[in-house]
């Protein structure tokens, strides 16, 4: 799901860039306060965690790969904004050191794996889970958070590149950036996600939620603002 | 200033609980060679999207010319945690993802960190 340079256009990652500058403004303001001592070492501590699991690609036998984010677990525990901070961060530690997205794509791949992934995911699992602390429903909302939230991210993505032959082609009619139609993109990348990733990133977001509430129910930030 | 901040961390006294937390994230990195190891073993390639330019000349016939121009823009330290690529022997292959993994790790906890002293600096 990062988007390497080259693949967008400039009318399309230019006013991502944008867009990613407000929210990060924006987290810096809302998660300034909560970044007392006690909370530095969790967000440091999430980064890290987003870091290494998208490091674990899973295969689809014979196709491509894919991985999990870790935004839905990040947005549960610390809060969306808190989400927003250190995936972003993460983001861009991948593309400068590891060229894991492009430097150009910055602002659409926090867009969508550190402002659309989280927020979804957080929605959902308010949604689903009501006052519920544990139990059926409390893990099925975890899960469905980082299913619906990955899936979500990954359709975002499929959108930016496939919206990319209708805006940008050369004098003959060939696309000058992401070659596949919304009408390929979009299915290709949903199904892999609601398949496969998105399923992993569902069991990763319940059994790491539930280990919390566990044994630092405190910390959740969900729990929090109810 | 940030000799105060530095006594700060210095003093906070890290829970049992967050020590745990730390050790899993390091076993992740120890463990993060299975994601160069899982997709050979069956076959997979590159994420969807995600294709080098001569791959992607595989795939429909050409470069789109405008990618061209800015595939190659920026030149990563260490590209894909992986610098010696597929053809490297998966001994290096595994020890780079592991130097990856733990790089993140410092790299990643130490940004925020560092974004915690600058917001606590401007705070006074």
């Amino acid at each position: 799901m990062h988007i390497p340079d080259g693949y967008l256009s400039p009318q399309t990652y230019l006013p991502l860039f944008g867009v990613a500058a407000f929210f990060w403004a924006t987290a810096v303001k809302r998660v300034r306060s909560a970044l007392s001592h006690r909370y530095v070492p969790y967000l440091a501590m999430a980064a890290a965690f987003s870091f290494l699991i998208q490091m674990f690609n899973i295969p689809i036998p014979g196709g491509t790969t894919g991985h999990a984010v870790g935004g839905a677990v990040v947005a549960v525990l610390l809060g969306p904004w808190a989400a927003v901070l250190a995936i972003s961060i993460v983001l861009i530690i991948q593309a400068v050191v590891f060229g894991d997205g492009g430097i150009t794509a910055i602002g659409a791949n926090c867009f969508n794996m550190a402002v659309v992934m989280p927020f979804i995911s957080y929605g959902v699992f308010r949604q689903v889970a009501g006052n519920a602390r544990g139990g059926k429903r409390f893990l099925a909302a975890a899960f469905l958070a980082g299913y619906i939230g990955l899936t979500a991210a990954a359709v975002v993505t499929a959108i930016q590149f496939g919206i990319q032959p209708m805006i940008a082609q050369d004098a003959h009619g060939q696309p000058l950036y992401a070659p596949y139609p919304l009408t390929v993109a979009v299915p290709v990348m949903a199904a892999e996600h609601l398949l496969l990733f998105g399923i992993v990133e569902g069991f990763v977001t319940a059994m790491l939620v539930n280990y919390f509430v566990k044994h630092e129910p405190g910390l959740v930030y969900a729990f929090r603002e109810v | 200033m940030s000799r105060v901040s530095c006594m700060r961390f210095g003093r906070y006294k890290m829970a049992p609980f967050q020590k745990k937390l730390w050790a899993g994230l390091i076993v992740m990195a120890l463990l993060s060679p299975l994601g160069v190891i899982l997709p050979k073993l069956f076959n997979a390639e590159d994420a969807w999207g995600e294709w080098s330019s001569e791959k992607l000349k595989e795939l429909i016939g050409f470069v789109p010319a405008g990618l061209e121009k800015l595939a190659d823009l920026w030149k990563a330290p260490i590209p894909d945690y992986n610098p010696g690529g597929d053809g490297a022997s998966l001994g290096a292959q595994v020890g780079w993802y592991i130097f990856s993994g733990l790089l993140g790790i410092i790299l990643a906890a130490g940004a925020i960190y560092l974004l915690g002293r600058i917001f606590r600096r401007h705070e006074k």
